[in-house]
């Protein structure tokens, strides 16, 4: 029997603001416990919630980001469930209208044992604005009867997040991660969450359910809760998947459930605190107001976004004569697009910009397990570099020990290729005496050559090559042999 | 001394005949000897406030005082202030001691009045007795056997028995003007969004507005220009420009279309009270006024949709009320949720837990739409009611409760009797609109008692300049408001 | 719509409040008879109209993102309750809110 398996993602990304959604308090991660938890958010009798306007500015680039249509008037409503990390007793969301709605997301998906992408477009169902929740502390640093309770630090509580939620409309696990790569790198592009996944910035829920293939009915799903990883993503699902497969083939059903995966053992297991159904009573919260955006409000907006990864894509091609390949890898990070913009604009040819960036920098930095932020080598530095080989100060193969250097702190280009003595000859009357000195001293090549055999030119070439310890220009090189060849 | 009026009082501290450090031991002396029998107070803290009454003498002194610096009022323990013990009547906050002072208490700080103390309430605001209040019910001064109304059954205690000078209230249904009528004094629930709620304890968020309950309108109009205001922290809170409430007070009524909505005289008004109202309606018509008979046809329906947005809201607003950060944690507990419902169950009082079952049920999955957004639609005709009556008159007049004050214990037991007594108040409520009631008269009861009777006047948004206009012209021309009860026939001197 | 005793301890809990059943037996009288004074509303034709959720016609106010709250730790947990089960000590540690152990 053949199984599909269906997938769904909501993504809970803090956005970058200073200030909580709801109030003044400081959103910093790693604050002492509930130094940053002020009366709004432990919820003292009597405090209210006024929105935060760039956390609405977050959204707004958000819709914009994704070609959604972003609603003029949302809503405010509360979710209403008892959590020690909930101070309200209620979380503060939006659901009949939520700030986003209906956009698309393309990503490209690596395929199966080929080393190439193919092209995705994932629904997205729906974008709103909520707070976040505090968090629970299970290891006091007080012993005693304490130290079996659990400690409620409520600094996180009231962090503005976006909620991003897709249609079922991804198939593997491979397809979800793609989407959630794609989605963090864009969060990140547009400058609303700082994407790190480790302080929790970023995490995803994951629904999956399986059917047979064909069905056009969608299975019973478990939602797999906070997965902060890439990889745990992909460990996730895979397990997901084989045990409801599993589950199925053995006769048994699925019931819908919270599950949480636990990267230890691989597994993912049913939450003991969700195991009764839940009624959160949504209603409309009547200490907010409606929200209105207006279309200025956008235009406003849309005017302090950067220029999205699809126009950069666009413009690469159309400007640099770019392949899409290479537009669409350069796009991938607002990173990389700006390495990329910076090294040109400092006087680099684009292509070989490009090269250079995804070949050699990408080679070193994975290697080294560096992000492009720590790249020894900055944008104007390789722009240096390529320069030089422009103007033929150095050949390519030069270019690669300068760049060595470089990369290892021994200083500028121009230093490097001084103090290596790299610099390529280009000197014709220089080149011309080592030909002669070459020809006089393989006569037998040149005799091979006459009689007709090509590869014996060649064989001159890199004779003199290696007689001007590879600094000489090999186009002149070419050149002035065929001269004295009268070939 | 205890009779006069906040003007007057005002006039007197800038004239140094008496210092508020003096005025405000009157009022304590008053509360040592009568409090202990009425209970209007929950909480003194007579250092405190003696400290803020010398405070408002070095200010008086310096040449910079405002109307009402200070003088002494008793604020409602729905508002917290700082440092003082602030219950909301509830045994859930007995012990709560707030961290933070509330926008209305800022607000009368700033002027320098002095807080005389917090006044006990129904629970949560949750009643029309008083009987609610975790630190029992509250004596009608007129009659000790008979209940304040509620919520604000303290301070309308405080001030019939002129335990205060004036004090504040909040009214969700009701709460200022029941009371008001049931204790004989003016009080006034302004405009939905006027006084900020930052700091008062919700209990239904889009109904609660706080305001003022005094001897008089002129009184209420010197309070409203304390309490009213903007206040960024409360999002409801309108940004309009600051008013002087008492600007209209002596303006003349020749011409004030008054409207009687015929559905505030009908079957369930006590004839004593009617007969009241329609002799301040006489009165009107002296002044100059002319009578429009209207229609509030969804009047009836105030009741249902109140009963289900209230509970509704607050069943949510009281969630926070868990024992984990603040107030009643059960002594015995063996886990998260045993702790949760002990301390919720033995922290929350019988109408207070019964409304938050209401609303957690008409919220609840498979009937949201039957109860809450069926009650938000009929909300809308109640308030088209209330415009196409504007259309017609400049105020509309009525009794302000159905009935004068009931005795102690004789509604308990039955929550749709007590709810009843909102009747006329509570659609101003839901249109967010602004009510008074001001005394218009006594009705005697069977045994003989004369109790007050308050005439509600209710006014079109932001109209509360007017409105205490249309009472103060009435209060110059008879002396109901000037009555004070006879405490000595309580036994009390 | 008949409530059942049953009914009542699933509001209650969901509301988290202890019921005894008794308690359940007292308030399932009263909460028939405010639930019978609710019912009045089904008389309402409301087809069409928009529910209404303020009384006044105005739209959300927006607040800077600037930081106007400081640590305030201290004095938000001298009110914090009393930890129960035997101890007399308020329920913190260490800058924590303390509860029974949460399970995930």
């Amino acid at each position: 029997m053949e199984w599909e398996v269906v997938i769904g993602l909501e993504t809970h990304t803090q956005l970058q603001t200073n200030t909580k959604i709801f109030s003044g308090a400081s959103t910093a991660f790693g604050a002492e416990p509930n130094t940053q938890a002020c009366e709004v958010s432990i919820a003292l009798p009597g405090v209210l919630p006024v929105l935060n306007k760039e956390a609405v500015n977050c959204a707004i680039k958000f819709g914009l980001a994704i070609n959604a249509e972003i609603a003029p008037r949302s809503v405010f409503a509360r979710k209403n469930y008892f959590y020690p990390d909930l101070p309200k007793g209620y979380q503060i969301s939006q659901y009949e209208l939520p700030v986003v709605g209906k956009g698309v997301v393309t990503i490209q998906v690596p395929a199966v044992g080929k080393n190439e992408t193919y092209e995705k477009v994932i629904n997205i169902t729906r974008a709103h604005l909520e707070e976040d929740a505090g968090k629970s502390v299970h290891d006091l640093k007080s012993d005693g009867a304490v130290a079996s309770m659990s400690g409620i630090d409520l600094n996180r509580a009231g962090t503005p997040l976006l909620e991003i939620v897709t249609e079922p409309d991804m198939r593997s696990a491979a397809e979800a991660v793609a989407y959630a790569k794609k989605l963090h790198e864009l969060v990140q592009w547009i400058g609303i969450c700082d994407g790190n996944m480790q302080e929790g910035s970023f995490r995803c829920d994951v629904n999956v359910s399986v059917r047979k293939k064909g069905s056009d009915k969608l299975g019973t799903r478990r939602e797999i809760k906070n997965l902060n990883s890439f990889k745990f993503m992909t460990q996730a699902i895979e397990y997901e998947t084989r045990w409801q497969i599993e589950t199925l083939e053995d006769g048994g059903t699925i019931q819908q459930a919270t599950v949480l995966f636990n990267p230890d053992t691989g597994e993912t297991r049913a939450m003991r605190s969700k195991e009764e159904a839940n009624d959160y009573r949504y209603f409309p919260d009547p200490d907010l107001l409606p929200l209105e955006i207006t279309e200025a409000d956008k235009v406003r907006v849309k005017a302090q976004m950067p220029e999205l990864p699809e126009a950069m894509k666009a413009r690469f091609e159309a400007q640099f004569g770019l392949t899409g390949y290479d537009a669409a890898a350069l796009t991938a990070s607002r990173e990389l697009a700006d390495y990329f913009v910076a090294t040109v604009g400092a006087g680099a040819e684009a292509k070989p910009a490009a090269n250079w960036l995804m070949g050699a920098i990408s080679a070193k930095l994975n290697a080294e397990e560096k992000p492009l932020a720590d790249s020894p080598v900055g944008a104007v530095q390789l722009a240096g570099l390529l320069n030089r080989i422009t103007d033929n100060t150095i050949s390519n193969n030069a270019a690669k020990q300068v760049f060595e250097a470089m990369w290892n702190g021994e200083g500028e280009v121009d230093a490097i290729i001084e103090a290596k003595g790299l610099k390529q000859v280009s000197d014709t009357g220089a080149i011309e005496a080592i030909l002669d000195e070459v020809l006089a001293a393989n006569a037998a090549m040149v005799e091979e050559f006459k009689a007709g055999k090509e590869k014996a030119f060649n064989a001159l070439v890199g004779q003199a090559m290696k007689a001007s310890k590879g600094k000489a220009n090999p186009a002149q090189v070419n050149e002035l042999l065929k001269k004295k060849l009268g070939a | 001394m205890i009779n006069r009026s906040l003007k007057t009082l005002s006039q007197m501290l800038a004239e140094k005949q008496i210092s508020s450090v003096e005025l405000t031991q009157t009022f304590l002396n008053r509360i040592d000897a009568l409090n202990p029998i009425i209970n209007a107070y929950i909480a003194l803290d007579k250092e405190k406030t003696l400290a803020q009454a010398k405070a408002a003498d070095a200010r008086i002194a310096a040449g910079n005082a405002e109307p009402l610096t200070g003088i002494p009022i008793a604020q409602k323990d729905i508002f917290c202030a700082k440092g003082w013990q602030t219950t909301c009547g509830s045994k859930m906050l007995a012990n709560f001691i707030a961290p933070y002072d509330a926008h209305v208490i800022t607000q009368f700080d700033a002027v320098g009045a002095v807080n005389l103390g917090k006044t006990n309430m129904d629970e949560f605001a949750m009643g029309s007795s008083n009987e609610t209040s975790y630190f029992g019910g509250v004596k009608n001064p007129w009659d000790f056997t008979r209940v304040p109304g509620g919520s604000s059954g303290g301070s309308a205690a405080a001030v019939a028995a002129r335990l205060c000078a004036a004090a504040t209230g909040t009214d969700t249904g009701g709460s200022i003007r029941q009371p008001a009528s049931l204790c004989g004094f003016t009080g006034l629930k302004p405009t939905y969004g006027v006084v900020s709620r930052y700091g008062m304890i919700a209990f239904a968020s889009s109904l609660d507005q706080a305001g003022p309950m005094a001897k008089s309108a002129e009184d209420c109009a010197l309070m409203m220009n304390v309490m009213a205001g903007f206040d960024a922290r409360d999002s409801t809170s309108l940004n309009r420009e600051k008013e002087d409430y008492a600007r209209n007070l002596n303006k003349p009524l020749q011409g004030l279309k008054i409207g009687l909505p015929k559905e505030f005289f009908a079957e369930g008004l006590d004839a004593g009270v009617a007969a009241v109202i329609e002799t301040a309606i006489a009165e009107y018509k002296k002044l100059g006024a002319e009578i429009v008979e209207i229609s509030l046809p969804n009047t009836g329906l105030s009741i249902p949709v109140y009963y289900v947005l209230a509970p509704a809201e607050a069943s949510s607003n009281l969630s926070r009320y868990d024992g984990v950060r603040y107030g009643h944690r059960a002594e015995q507990y063996t886990d998260l949720m045993d702790m949760y419902c002990k301390s919720r169950a033995e922290g929350f009082g019988a109408e207070v837990k019964r409304r938050i079952l209401i609303g957690t049920y008409v919220l609840s999955a498979g009937y949201y739409d039957a109860y809450y957004l069926k009650a938000q639609q009929i909300r809308r005709l109640i308030v088209q009611d209330f415009v196409e009556a504007f259309k017609q008159c400049d105020v509309i007049m009525g009794p302000a409760a159905p009935s004068t004050a009931f005795k102690a214990g004789e509604k308990v037991d039955d929550p749709v009797a007590m709810y009843l007594q909102d009747i006329y108040t509570i659609s101003t409520n839901l249109a967010g609109l602004p009510g008074m009631s001001v005394p218009a008269g006594f009705s005697t009861g069977g045994d003989g008692k004369a109790l007050p009777v308050g005439l509600q006047i209710i006014g079109n948004y932001f109209d509360e300049a007017r409105m205490l206009n249309v009472a103060h012209q009435y209060q110059q021309v008879t002396d109901w408001h000037t009555r004070m009860p006879d405490l000595a026939a309580e036994g009390l001197a | 719509m008949a409530l059942s005793t049953e009914d009542i301890k699933k509001i209650a809990h969901l509301a988290r409040i202890e019921v005894s059943d008794s308690d359940a037996a007292s308030t399932l009288t009263k909460l028939t008879g405010i639930l019978g004074l609710i019912e009045q509303m089904q008389a309402v034709d409301t087809a069409g109209i928009v529910p209404m959720s303020h009384s006044q016609d105005v739209v959300q106010r927006l607040r800077d993102d600037v930081v106007t709250k400081t640590n305030q730790r201290e004095e938000f947990q001298k009110i914090a309750p009393v930890l129960g089960n035997g101890s007399t000590e308020l329920a913190v540690d260490h800058g924590l809110y303390l509860v029974p152990k949460v399970i995930e």
